[in-house]
């Protein structure tokens, strides 16, 4: 083939080659910048990070001792005490705030998933409320925390009068984590695979014993994630809690009480208070809890999903 | 027109029925008897509603929004669309193109079926669950590991899996997607072997790809076609020997003989 070709084409062949062979060079070093430079945002992503956490760690923990975490704080302009009560607020918030969002948030979505288009088929009116509701949580996911506050302190603590207490900050608190519980537990439904429910089904069972033998079961892990996920929100949350709780640091006694979170602890130490090194000690609480959690998700995960795969 | 009946007492039976996916005509007027503990091959081209009309024998096509049907399916002399679908998908079980195993154990793979039904004893399951893996020729491959995910097999182990999940519910019919479509050689004659041994106590009606297996394992082969306007239709069904030695239709003959499709 190459006799056919004149004297000019082989020219145009052999420059074309020469400048392929440049051609990848001039490749490989683009894509060696792009790659350094990926490195470099990832590092200084990771610095950013490391010197937050660095920075609340030095000067926080040198307040944090076994007195610190048991004692109540005693108030004063000096912030006395320790976070004791904070501590236990925090978890009674977490474990009221999600008895009522969880199942509320998990049936809403199985009722998206599974269910709505089978309703949606059978009535106009049912097709508009599912649209509705579904815009409504993407909204909701999207709107900001203090939002959430105002209107439980407009609805639970003025409205309903039940006052700053455990009772008003979980029901805002359900408000603020539903759309995030909502999305996650969708996303888990529709990542199960359409195969299962046709197995199930065509098995026989009715689809509410393919919802809960099947569906649930293998969606669990993305749930538990979606679980955690809201526990973090609401450990992390201030905005909220400052106008629906209170700002009592005694003990709850009851859902009534008014109380105070960690979070709320560190606003309050750090804008009415002189004790801004307590501020920084509870912040360090803060910060190993949410590490501790998310390495809960991770770990949970992973045993999950060896489970599900059956090695 | 063409010859649609077959010998044997029929235990399906479509009577004009056609299928439409919202305003596109997926089956044009079936009819055809498919005779009781035999196995029933249907051939034809891609996307000729092969599939289509097996998932209408236990109505999954009721899964999909906006399928419409017109015509009757009976099974033995019940009208299945006044069945009550789920007392339907007992009789007439399924075995799906990819094997899709739950993510649970072999044994509550197979278990899963019978418990759904509201069966509680362990003992009885525990016999079930041993004969149905008997039957799908998995009992001694895994006898051992019951406990093990059903994930953990392999695929073709994981498609008898499968089959003795759906056996375990006692069904009268069996039908099968291109149950070895996914498979290797050695696992799709595995379960061609199987399919045989299954005749004997239930009505088997398998789409399949693969000519050579409609000819060596079934009793009856339907070929379906397709319309200019995309419609799928049954071209000529009867028995298999006839259909791939003495074809009445060219077309059937081209197809098979690998002309077309």
């Amino acid at each position: 083939m190459n006799q056919s070709l004149t004297d000019q084409e082989k020219k145009i062949l052999a420059r074309e080659k020469a400048s392929r062979k440049s051609n990848i060079q001039r490749r490989r070093i683009s894509q060696n910048i792009a790659f350094t430079f990926l490195w470099l945002i990832g590092l200084a992503a990771i610095a950013i990070l490391v010197w937050i956490i660095g920075y609340v760690f030095t000067k926080g923990l040198s307040t944090v001792n076994l007195e610190f975490l048991t004692t109540r704080p005693a108030g004063g302009f000096d912030g006395e005490g320790g976070i004791s009560t904070t501590i236990v607020t925090t978890v009674y918030l977490v474990i009221f705030t999600l008895s009522i969002a969880a199942p509320l948030g998990i049936g809403a979505a199985i009722y998206f998933v599974e269910y709505a288009n089978e309703a949606q088929n059978r009535s106009k009116f049912i097709q508009w409320l599912v649209r509705i509701a579904r815009t409504g949580v993407e909204v909701l996911a999207g709107v900001p925390s203090i939002i959430f506050g105002l209107f439980g302190f407009a609805v639970f603590v003025s409205y309903m009068k039940l006052g700053f207490s455990l009772l008003s900050a979980g029901l805002s608190g359900a408000c603020l984590v539903l759309p995030v519980i909502i999305r996650t537990t969708e996303e888990a439904l529709l990542a199960v695979p359409e195969s299962y429910r046709e197995g199930s089904l065509g098995l026989g069972a009715t689809k509410w014993q393919t919802v809960i033998g099947v569906v649930l079961p293998t969606a669990i892990p993305g749930i538990v994630t979606g679980i955690v996920l809201s526990v973090g929100r609401i450990i992390s949350e201030t905005a909220v809690f400052w106008v629906t709780l209170g700002g009592s640091y005694r003990l709850p006694q009851n859902l009534m009480s008014s109380g105070r979170t960690l979070a709320l602890h560190v606003y309050m130490l750090a804008t009415e208070t002189r004790a801004f090194d307590k501020a920084l000690g509870t912040s360090a609480i803060l910060i190993m809890i949410i590490m501790i959690l998310n390495l809960a998700i991770n770990l949970s995960s992973k045993y999950f999903q060896k489970r599900l795969s059956g090695k | 027109m063409r010859s649609l009946q077959s010998n044997g007492k029929p235990k399906i039976t479509a009577k004009n029925f056609n299928l439409f996916y919202g305003d596109f005509q997926a089956l044009k007027e079936i009819n055809v008897d498919i005779p009781e503990h035999s196995i029933t091959s249907i051939i034809g081209p891609s996307g000729c509603g092969k599939s289509t009309f097996l998932r209408s024998i236990n109505r999954m096509n009721e899964l999909i929004p906006c399928v419409k049907t017109t015509g009757k399916i009976f099974l033995d002399a019940n009208d299945i669309f006044t069945q009550d679908v789920v007392e339907l998908r007992k009789q007439v079980g399924m075995v799906f193109q990819r094997p899709n195993p739950f993510p649970k154990s072999i044994f509550d793979n197979v278990a899963y079926g019978p418990r759904a039904h509201g069966l509680k004893n362990k003992a009885v399951l525990e016999e079930i669950v041993e004969k149905s893996l008997t039957d799908a020729a998995l009992w001694d491959e895994v006898k051992d590991n019951l406990h093990k995910s059903g994930l953990a097999l392999s695929g073709g182990q994981q498609q008898r899996l499968c089959i003795a999940r759906a056996l375990a519910v006692e069904p009268q019919v069996i039908l099968m997607d291109e149950p070895a479509s996914a498979l290797d050689p050695i696992a799709t004659l595995k379960i061609e072997e199987l399919i045989q041994n299954l005749k004997k106590e239930y009505t088997i009606v398998i789409v399949t790809h693969n000519m050579q297996q409609a000819a060596r394992a079934s009793d009856h082969t339907m070929v379906f076609n397709m319309n200019p306007d995309r419609s799928g239709y049954i071209i000529e069904y009867g028995k298999t020997s006839q259909i791939f030695t003495n074809p009445h239709e060219k077309i059937t003959e081209d197809y098979i003989s690998g002309r077309f499709g």
